[in-house]
């Protein structure tokens, strides 16, 4: 964790609350814009993280995202209670998925969102329990001009 | 490039954000109803075509720095998720085309491809 970061914030994210998903996101990237970073780092930030947010309303009963942001980097942890992954390897293959029609009714679940998370990422991990959760950590550098 | 209001009279367009600026330019069309596609594939700046007419298709928009949402077949948002587009400043337009009708008018603006 990051203990000397000049910024840092904690997110409740509840598990099957299709209506408020993405507020979380919406609310850190207003805050990322607010803190004076690039466009692109911005919008990679906000990608990973609506990302993340959309895994634990579809696939988890309780997360939480805790964004902290120092000079030099955006470091977003995402922790959930939830089913766990019982093959990463396997969820990490894009166009992978175990959403629901209802989700794909929202416009998702179509098994892109941790290979997109990892895309737009400078690091990223991810470690999961079968019937406790899961954990993912991703840092975007704050000099990156990819896009 | 053409901007949103030069769109808007190709699409025969409603604008539903009458307040927006419409000069912007966009260079890029992006058109889907899947929010995972817009999230790994769209360039910034970029129109999304959609009938996803969700306030999820709004804050995808929103996240990944839509320029402006036309809805297609003449589809709305509901008030409240118009209402969401207006607070997060995002101009949104319906039109009665369907996609591909929609894509096709846009595509002859763009010979070198707009996606």
């Amino acid at each position: 964790m990051n203990e000397d970061a000049a910024f840092r914030q904690e997110f409740e994210v509840k598990g099957g609350d299709f209506a408020k998903a993405g507020e979380v996101s919406c609310e850190i990237k207003n805050l990322l814009k607010e803190l004076g970073l690039s466009d692109p780092v911005v919008r990679r930030a906000a990608i990973a993280s609506y990302e993340a947010e959309m895994n634990i309303i579809m696939y988890a009963w309780q997360g939480r995202l805790d964004l902290s942001v120092t000079p030099d980097r955006v470091r977003i942890v995402v922790e959930d209670r939830g089913p766990g992954i019982e093959d990463i390897e396997l969820a990490m293959t894009e166009g992978y998925s175990t959403a629901t029609p209802e989700m794909r009714e929202l416009g998702f679940g179509a098994g892109m969102g941790l290979t997109n998370i990892k895309r737009n990422a400078d690091d990223f991990a991810i470690r999961s329990e079968v019937g406790r959760g899961t954990r993912l950590e991703m840092t975007i550098m704050t000099n990156g001009h990819r896009t | 490039m053409l901007n949103l209001r030069e769109l808007q009279r190709l699409l025969g367009g409603e604008l539903l954000t009458p307040e927006m600026n419409l000069e912007t330019e966009c260079s890029k069309i992006f058109a889907s109803d899947l929010m995972s596609d817009v999230l790994a594939f769209m360039h910034p700046g970029s129109v999304l075509v959609t009938g996803l007419v969700n306030a999820h298709a709004v804050r995808t928009a929103c996240l990944a720095d839509v320029a402006a949402i036309v809805y297609i077949q003449g589809k709305r948002p509901d008030a409240t998720v118009m209402e969401e587009a207006v607070r997060r400043g995002l101009p949104i337009m319906t039109t009665r085309c369907s996609m591909f009708e929609a894509c096709s008018l846009i595509s002859k603006r763009f010979p070198e491809g707009g996606g």
